[in-house]
């Protein structure tokens, strides 16, 4: 019996998951936004993992990996979230557009 | 036959919730629905973990974003907005730039994944299934031991500096010249 799901399928979601959150990433102009988007990228490569893990040779690996990139992704949302913070404390506004003051 | 076709459906609504989630997070006017689209994007994810065999994995998906993550976006959205400009808090620009952008890198993606030899396994051989949890744990403590307890340290020093970060100025303490 041929599987009726493939690689390409899962493959297929994370790119698309993929291009969603670098949309977010260019489009927004809050930055906890734009970290939601970088959720979503890392949730994209972690898709694809998982989907290689399954339907490739590696074994047990890539879902080995995809744990580090989970506890990448939430050491990289605490820090990230402290820093908008220490912004919002700093200047009363998250609006990307407006933090100028490293501006050359 | 009965087992391709529920697994097709599956797929299909755990896709759905997934990209519909994404779709949710990028489009919305309000960083509060925003998050909260991407939890079901989430929830998505972590059922196309359990369609892929990989059922630890999306224990710990549930467990850290949605119960970490997502509870620390919420928490900053609410601590950096007065409540009544969360509205029209999630304006975006450039809209037509990036879209051309994410759809330029969605078709190369999709080229790319024509064209890629992938190692795959030899045809007829059949899938063997693993018990997911305790061969990540063999390879965490065996192969992995060293970015395992890497990990940990980046941890520690991720908890220490949202800390440091996040506190609030105190004072400046007096120099006690009595000494």
């Amino acid at each position: 019996m041929p599987e009726a799901l493939g690689l390409q399928h899962f493959l297929l979601v994370g790119a698309a998951l993929f291009c969603m959150g670098l949309y977010c990433v260019l489009t927004r102009r809050n930055a906890i936004g734009i970290l939601m988007g970088v959720e979503l990228v890392l949730n994209a490569a972690n898709v694809n993992y998982i989907a290689f893990s399954r339907y490739g040779v590696g074994g047990v690996d890539g879902q080995v990996f995809s744990i580090f990139v989970i506890m990448l992704a939430a050491a990289e949302a605490a820090i990230g979230l402290a820093i908008v913070l220490g912004i919002y404390r700093r200047s009363g506004s998250i609006d990307v557009s407006q933090m100028t003051s490293l501006r050359g | 036959m009965q087992g391709p076709d529920l697994s097709v459906a599956a797929f299909l609504l755990l896709s759905a919730l997934t990209l519909g989630g994404g779709g949710g997070v990028i489009f919305s006017g309000n960083i509060v629905y925003s998050a909260l689209s991407l939890m079901v994007s989430f929830f998505g994810v972590a059922g196309l973990y359990v369609m892929l065999e990989a059922d630890f994995v999306a224990g710990v998906q549930v467990l850290v974003y949605v119960g970490g993550v997502l509870v620390l976006t919420l928490f900053a959205v609410m601590l950096t907005h007065r409540i009544e400009d969360i509205k029209v808090s999630n304006r975006g620009v450039g809209k037509l730039p990036g879209l051309a952008a994410a759809l330029a890198m969605f078709a190369g993606l999709i080229a790319a994944l024509e064209v890629a030899p992938w190692k795959l396994p030899a045809e007829g051989v059949a899938h063997e299934s693993f018990a997911s949890t305790q061969s990540i744990g063999n390879a965490l403590l065996g192969r992995y031991v060293l970015p395992f307890e890497v990990a940990s340290i980046v941890l520690l020093s991720v908890l220490v500096g949202a800390v440091v970060l996040s506190r609030k100025e105190v004072a400046e303490p007096r120099v006690r010249d009595d000494a």
